[in-house]
């Protein structure tokens, strides 16, 4: 009968001490409200003007026509198809290899803890300190380790980022990202309740069924929020590809930031970088929309 | 000197009204327990009084002055939480000393005094230590001490046993009554045990639905359950209820019938139930007896419960009615056996169909103190019956 | 008997566990081997595994570059911008953790997708504004976006980081008369410090490794490590050994604060989505 004013202490409103919040929590969100509107507003304008900073003073309203030759351009095209292929395979290589990486960790097996010091440590080398470790020692056509191996295995050497150029920026941005995968993966996997393998072992599961029918069902969050922080940060993949093969050869690896960067910096062509640039805050926007379901069904304030 | 006057306190939240006019004195020097169910409004009610929570409407007094306004550590309180709540970063000295150095207490002085209470506490061995290297006692007895130190003039505990296993909570309830006992100081106290109630108190409020059922010593309430929620939360194991009807009422008690043929009188005073009204009997484990001479009841034994020093036995009587009996420990029924159990009237409580406990025509002669206000309680309590 | 698959499956798991972690690590170690080798030796066919170690490399970048100037704008911006990240960050988190209202967790949700913004989509303008404002190529300027960028992931992490706090102990204090200023910096801080750290250790390695911005826009005078070692990719000078040491010395501290801060991380960069 009372079960109508049963009150969790978690309820309880908070005690009455009187903080005015405004002037605490105002500055963190008035500088990120003009970093977010004002450059926004600003693509947003500038993608509708003829602006090229080769000469400023040809400018004019442009309407939807930087949009209209953007769309028709063959090179946004490819960068997009580019940006997919890139986003697509290290997502499948990193959440495959880091789901089965986690579930190697998670057993206690000798200097465990030192082995996943080292295999973590990839994702805190800088972008460019990476892309460079594979572009020349590794990667090098004539001096590289690789060449090193496969000519001495008799398959002559491959020039890598001629041949193969977009599998090989695949290979460094998963390199990086794999550990950062086996790092949330992990802590999932750490999460899961022990009870639980025990129960299905008691069951007559045996591991490879626990793991189809336990660990990876209770891996399925992790793994949604993982693909889709993956995927924001890999919609802007940059410095690999800047200081490997500069979007080449021809617009083999040029993907949609690349795109931009060289419109904005190259051609100076402010309006229709601009365009692209909305292009993908829109992209980038069509996942966050779903990532920002999951953070806030598990945010209680 | 030191009371607490609480004058039809409200809280209400966004959504719900948890406490709801709640009218209490507490006198000086008395150690007062709230007890209830999780969610009753005890601890709401624990933290108005400390000031940790926002009075809705009513006063709160303490000796004589309105409190409602006054912040927390201006109230002359000191509180020992549940999770003890000791500052992780300070070691146990600060701990004790804290609000006296909030206060603006020299140094050699405050750390003076947390050494007198640690002597008190036997804590003088640890006062260098932090909180994660003491074990929960010793946690316990901290928080206790920061208590101590601050000389209040109420002390407020909020479930501080609960996080203790079971052997050390009672060795800390019986550290707790002496303490009680050695300062005399007024204590108010939260628990959902009705033991460490029974066994602390001078006087118990049992809370329900953010409203107070009964006001009254442990004894008060364990022979005289104002209704049917506080008899079934006092004791244990919990009072056995049966449904019956009343057959006769005269001055010397309440006849009802039991399921099967047999009757009981309850020494109950008349005007309250009438002739074929259905009520309820209440009857406590240990008060029921395996009796083959005069038994009212018969019943087959479902389980058996042997604790050594006493059994209980769980029989299902005619009707399909469970009863609990608390018998001695050298009982030899059985699973499956049918026994004979007997109801004494004179130990039996009777409710009618509200609920409300039918009061006694006398009182229990360790309550007897405490018959004025129970009396009042009882013309307030108005026979709703017209003859 | 039963003791038999039980070793024999950990002998498994240790072959495969070091095996993936040596794959995984051996870019960087390969990449410290040749810091240590001549420049002639870096890029020997077959490669070498047995040399001579020398510090040459390192004394080389030392003299021939302004290696330090670049790091010391590493330190200077990361630092600056986790600092300036922190101090906006300390007091929204406070209020939102221990005064929510019914906007607190709207405002928290925006924080963080402000994150889930693409540079690439604001490059232009920012890349204008900082033209016009002589910003280009400036410390000022990097540690302002820095501080930006990192700003909703600061705040969630010090929220979390509050919220874990019990309230008990804040109303101890309260009991024991600590004023709001008392409350804050002699319970909550002290209580929240460890948390605060390492939440600060992680904008510093996020700022660090930052490799977008700072290509855009730094060149020389602003530049950071991350520019810096950029500036090797150029295809006329295979000077391996020198990068080598370079890098060595650019990621070496940045790899210990990750590893000391691995939990922290995943807390941080999943907005708490993932325990």
């Amino acid at each position: 009968m009372s079960s109508t004013l049963a009150v969790q202490p978690n309820q309880r409103t908070s005690s009455k001490r009187q903080v005015s919040t405004l002037p605490l929590v105002g500055p963190s969100v008035v500088v990120l409200l003009i970093w977010m509107i004002v450059p926004l507003v600003m693509t947003l304008w500038f993608s509708l003007q003829h602006l090229n900073l080769l000469n400023p003073d040809n400018n004019s309203f442009a309407g939807l026509s930087n949009y209209i030759a953007l769309l028709s351009t063959p090179a946004l095209w490819i960068s997009i198809f580019n940006t997919l292929v890139l986003v697509g395979s290290v997502l499948v290589i990193t959440i495959g290899l880091g789901t089965l990486l986690a579930v190697l960790f998670n057993e206690e097996f000798w200097g465990r803890s030192i082995a996943r010091l080292l295999a973590i440590a990839p994702f805190f080398v800088m972008p460019t300190v990476s892309a460079l470790i594979w572009k020349n020692m590794l990667m090098h056509p004539v001096n590289g380790l690789f060449a090193y191996i496969t000519r001495s295995l008799g398959f002559g050497a491959i020039d890598w980022f001629a041949q193969y150029p977009m599998l090989s920026v695949i290979l460094i941005v998963s390199w990086e990202w794999l550990p950062f995968a086996l790092l949330i993966l992990l802590t999932a996997i750490q999460s899961q309740d022990d009870e639980q393998v025990e129960a299905a072992r008691m069951d007559g599961a045996k591991s490879l069924a626990i793991f189809r029918f336990i660990t990876l069902p209770h891996l399925g969050r992790a793994i949604a929020v993982l693909a889709m922080i993956e995927t924001i940060f890999f919609l802007t993949i940059f410095a690999e590809i800047f200081v490997t093969t500069s979007g080449g050869p021809g617009l083999a690896t040029t993907n949609l930031a690349y795109f931009i960067y060289l419109r904005a910096l190259f051609e100076f062509d402010v309006g229709g970088a601009s365009a692209a640039g909305l292009l993908a805050v829109i992209l980038a926007n069509i996942v966050a929309i779903f990532l920002m379901r999951i953070v806030a069904r598990n945010l209680d304030v | 000197m030191s009371t607490v006057t609480l004058r039809d306190i409200h809280k209400t939240y966004v959504d719900a009204e948890v406490i709801i006019g709640v009218d209490l004195d507490i006198n000086d020097g008395e150690f007062v327990v709230f007890v209830g169910p999780s969610g009753c409004g005890k601890s709401t009610l624990l933290r108005m009084i400390a000031g940790l929570e926002e009075i809705t409407s009513g006063d709160l007094l303490i000796d004589g002055e309105r409190m409602n306004d006054v912040p927390p550590d201006k109230r002359g309180l000191a509180m020992v939480f549940q999770t003890y709540a000791l500052y992780p970063h300070m070691t146990v000295a600060e701990n004790m000393a804290f609000s006296l150095r909030l206060a603006g207490m020299p140094k050699a002085k405050r750390y003076e005094r947390a050494k007198e209470v640690a002597r008190i506490l036997q804590l003088e061995p640890l006062l260098d230590r932090k909180p994660r290297a003491l074990s929960g006692g010793q946690r316990q007895r901290v928080a206790i001490g920061r208590a101590l130190v601050r000389n209040p003039k109420v002390f407020l505990f909020d479930e501080p046993l609960s996080n203790l296993d079971a052997a050390l909570r009672v060795q800390m309830r019986i550290e707790l009554a002496s303490l009680h006992d050695s300062l005399q100081s007024t204590m108010i106290y939260v628990t959902h045990d009705q033991v460490e109630a029974m066994t602390l108190a001078d006087k118990i409020v049992v809370l329900q639905g953010g409203v107070i059922e009964q006001v009254g010593s442990p004894l008060e309430l364990y022979h005289h359950p104002r209704n049917l929620f506080v008899a079934g939360f006092i004791g244990s194991p919990k009072m056995n209820f049966l449904p019956v009807t009343v057959t006769a009422v005269n001055d010397f008690g309440t006849t009802v019938s039991l399921p099967g043929e047999a009757s009981v009188t309850i020494p109950v005073k008349p005007g309250y139930v009438s002739i074929g009204d259905r009520a309820t009997l209440g009857i406590r484990p240990e008060h029921l007896q395996i009796e083959p001479n005069h038994a009212e009841l018969t019943g087959e034994v479902l389980v058996v419960e042997r604790l050594g020093g006493e059994t209980f036995l769980y029989v299902k009587i005619m009707g399909g009615d469970t009863l609990t009996i608390q018998t001695n420990g050298d009982n030899t029924s059985l699973v499956h056996d049918r026994v004979p159990i007997a109801i004494h009237g004179d130990l039996c409580h009777l409710f009618d169909q509200q609920g409300e406990a039918i009061p006694k025509a006398r009182r229990h002669h360790l309550t007897l103190n405490e018959s004025q206000e129970q009396e009042a309680h009882e013309q307030s309590y108005q026979p709703k019956l017209n003859y | 008997m039963a003791a038999k698959p039980k070793l024999r499956r950990r002998i498994w798991t240790t072959a495969l566990g070091w095996l993936a972690a040596g794959i995984l690590f051996f870019p960087i170690f390969w990449m410290v081997l040749t810091s240590f080798k001549t420049e002639v030796e870096a890029i020997a066919i077959p490669p070498k595994l047995f040399f001579q170690p020398t510090l040459e490399n390192y004394s080389t970048i030392n003299d021939r570059t302004d290696y330090f100037s670049f790091a010391l704008n590493s330190v200077l911006i990361s630092v600056g911008s986790t600092l300036l990240a922190l101090l906006f960050a300390v007091p929204a988190a406070y209020a939102m953790a221990f005064f929510p209202t019914k906007r607190t967790k709207g405002t928290l949700l925006w924080m963080l997708s402000t994150k889930m913004l693409p540079p690439v989509g604001v490059l232009v303008p920012i890349y204008l504004i900082f033209r016009n404002l002589s910003l280009l190529d400036t410390r000022i300027g990097l540690t302002i976006i820095y501080t930006l960028i990192n700003l909703p992931i600061v705040v969630w992490m010090i929220y979390t980081f509050f919220k874990d706090v019990p309230k008990d102990i804040l109303e101890a204090g309260r009991m024991d008369g600590a004023s709001t200023r008392q409350e804050v910096f002699q319970v909550l801080l002290p209580l929240a410090l460890p948390g605060i750290a390492s939440t600060g250790l992680l904008a510093i390695i996020l700022s660090w490794n930052e490799a977008f911005w700072s290509l855009n826009l730094t060149t020389t005078n602003a530049a950071p490590l991350t520019t810096f070692i950029a500036s090797f990719s150029s295809p006329q000078g295979l000077f391996w050994a020198q990068l080598s040491a370079a890098s060595s010395l650019a990621i070496a501290p940045i790899l210990i604060f990750g590893w000391l801060s691995q939990r922290q991380l995943v807390r941080g960069l999943t907005f708490g989505a993932v325990k």
